[in-house]
């Protein structure tokens, strides 16, 4: 497996949409290759014919009755918001120039 | 059967949280006087809020005033007698603190993250309603790892806590905070979540009792996600009887979360007092006995074992070949339900927002949230998720990780056909000193190392006090087969009560007084149980 890389990191970031400077690049990128370096070895016992789990107990079919329950009001809803206007939440453009 | 006689505030905060709800009921104490007596411990050993002092810094909030009236309520009912005297709850009036991961209408929930500063809940998370419908003052919510992402309660972003057995020394993590205050005797009783040892491992160093439940057990609803498929809620207590009871009142099937187990898990205190281990088959997980353990941890692990074969148990040793993979593969697991889980603090619906100088598009302006809501670790581990998630390598880590769970689980399922319960240390190493492995996530990580298969078995375990080693406690594990809670509670407690019979006092008992924070630890619990077992290694 490749070694995770400075652009790897950069790149992970912008999809994380974790705004990062430089110096932060530089420490991440060599801590999560020396953490990697620590993990990877899962993959030396991982056969073809070894199911994967997902989840420890499995459960099926999971339903309740389809009402509705437990809803906020809109106040509710808004009161911890970070901005708000007309009972909805604000949030800046989503495109540049906007 | 403790003797009602007449108590101080000090002598009664000591008590056990079972002895509490007896007094209670006999009406010896008031939940008033009981609950000030924990607010008056708070305020005189706890330091600020904020964490700029230098007490122990357990709690981020306390709620003395509803608190208080919650208690008074308690009271009141109790004092006019009837029939809602008679259907109180038996924990009524015992003050609770709860981890601050879990939501609670009234009070500030910030998962110790700059992200939910000032963040008020609009709902009680499942657990905390159980708390609030039988009665339990909620004396504040304890501090935590930011998101419980840690093991030494340092990655909070609003300051350590410290171990009440030496200030200078980590509490475990994360749930350092409710692991904290119950050693401190400033809650008798607490709430803590458990993702890959953060009820336990804070139990093992601080010398407290700390249960993970069966996953699903306890319900999810209103406990702030970390790793969903790993997270559960459980108590942090001083005694094995304590923890059944709470696990008792905060379990049952919740409608709000789908993976509660549908059959209700009952007779866990039944289970504590019965404490009889003859007959019972129990196995020592060879792989966790030997490198990266520290000397006085195997010593007193080994007391141990030789206490529960005296007591009648049938030991065996058992192997589970796949468990050196089990940290690789929760740390492949967890970060990627981590970076899934945390994509909704965005700055858009609630938490705190950041815009960059001058402004800028919603996604400069997440980005810059993101940047400055969460600290090192919580990035650290949503980067690893992403990686471990994306395309080209989605098998080779995530893959591989999802069947690495599934030779854990074989590895579980084949020694609990030869053996009851399972047993190891909790932690491999006692409580470090501040600082010590902050630098070092992979050094942190493998504090972990013991209690993280229990989690991606979804099997349960609980962490019970076996000593001290050169004055800092020492915890030992019991792991049982899901739904097995019953049996883990019995034998946990069998060994609690032989334990205390050797030393001649409970274990907590032996806490050093804070005033004297860092004093030596009183020297009868060390090697007491050695003394008391023929065949002890020391």
């Amino acid at each position: 497996m490749s070694a995770i890389t400075r652009e790897d990191v950069a790149h992970l970031a912008r999809l994380a949409h974790i705004r990062m400077d430089e110096n932060e690049l530089d420490k991440m990128s060599g801590e999560l290759a020396f953490i990697m370096d620590a993990i990877t070895s899962v993959s030396e016992v991982a056969g073809q014919d070894v199911p994967r789990t997902s989840h420890p107990i499995p459960l099926r079919n999971v339903f309740r009755e389809d009402v509705p329950s437990g809803m906020l009001t809109q106040e509710q809803a808004l009161a911890m918001a970070p901005d708000a206007e007309d009972g909805q939440f604000k949030v800046p453009a989503i495109l540049d120039g906007e | 059967m403790t003797e009602l006689t007449e108590l101080s505030a000090n002598e009664l905060i000591k008590l056990t949280a079972l002895q509490m709800a007896e007094r209670l009921r006999a009406g010896e104490i008031t939940s008033v006087e009981l609950t000030q007596a924990h607010l008056d411990r708070i305020a005189a050993v706890d330091g600020p809020a904020d964490g700029q002092g230098t007490g122990v810094h357990a709690f981020l909030h306390v709620n003395t005033e509803e608190a208080l009236a919650v208690a008074a309520e308690v009271d009141a009912i109790r004092a006019a007698g009837g029939t809602e005297a008679q259907d109180l709850h038996p924990l009524a009036g015992v003050p609770i603190a709860v981890k601050d991961l879990i939501v609670t209408v009234g009070q500030p929930t910030t998962a110790a993250s700059k992200m939910l500063e000032g963040w008020m809940s609009p709902y009680d998370a499942t657990v905390v309603e159980k708390i609030r419908a039988a009665r339990l003052p909620i004396l504040g919510k304890t501090n935590l790892d930011e998101f419980a992402m840690g093991s030494s309660t340092e990655h909070s972003a609003f300051g350590d806590t410290r171990n009440p057995w030496d200030l200078g020394r980590i509490p475990g993590g994360s749930g350092g905070g409710s692991a904290a205050a119950v050693a401190a005797f400033m809650a008798p009783l607490a709430l803590g979540t458990d993702t890959g040892g953060s009820i336990r491992q804070p139990g093992a160093v601080t010398g407290t009792v700390g249960a993970k439940p069966t996953y699903g057990a306890v319900s999810r609803y209103g406990v702030i996600a970390m790793a969903s498929s790993l997270d559960q809620v459980g108590p942090v207590t001083r005694t094995v009887s304590d923890a059944a009871a709470l696990q008792e009142l905060i379990g049952g099937h919740d409608p709000k979360d789908s993976t509660s187990l549908p059959e209700p898990m009952d007779g866990l205190l039944e289970a504590a007092r019965n404490g009889e281990l003859a007959g019972l088959r129990i196995g020592i997980i060879a792989e966790l006995e030997g490198e990266g353990f520290q000397e006085g941890v195997l010593a007193r692990f080994q007391e141990s074992v030789q206490v529960l074969k005296d007591a009648g148990a049938e030991v065996s040793e058992v192997s589970c070949p796949h468990l050196g993979y089990a940290l690789g593969a929760y740390y492949l697991i967890m970060p990627s339900e981590v970076s899934s889980n945390l994509a909704k603090f965005d700055g858009v619906r609630f938490g705190n927002r950041v815009v960059p100088d001058g402004g800028g598009t919603i996604e400069q302006v997440m980005g810059a949230t993101r940047a400055a809501g969460f600290g090192d670790e919580v990035k650290r581990r949503i980067i690893l998720g992403t990686y471990a998630l994306s395309a080209g390598y989605y098998d080779a880590y995530y893959g591989s990780a999802q069947k690495v769970r599934t030779l854990i689980q074989r590895d579980f399922a084949a020694a609990f056909e030869q053996v009851d319960l399972l047993i190891s240390p909790t932690s491999p190493v006692t409580a470090f000193p501040l600082g010590e492995k902050l630098d070092d996530p992979v050094a942190m990580y493998n504090n972990d190392i013991a209690t993280i298969p229990a989690n991606l078995a979804g099997i349960p375990g609980i962490s019970v006090p076996a000593g001290l080693s050169e004055g800092l406690p020492v915890g030992i594990q019991f792991l049982a087969p899901a739904r097995g809670d019953a049996t883990m509670y019995r034998a946990a407690a069998a060994l609690e009560s032989r334990l205390e019979e050797a030393w001649g006092t409970p274990f907590w008992a032996q806490a050093p007084e804070l005033a004297a924070s860092s004093a030596a630890a009183p020297a009868g619990v060390e090697n007491a149980a050695a003394t008391a077992t023929a065949g002890g290694e020391n």
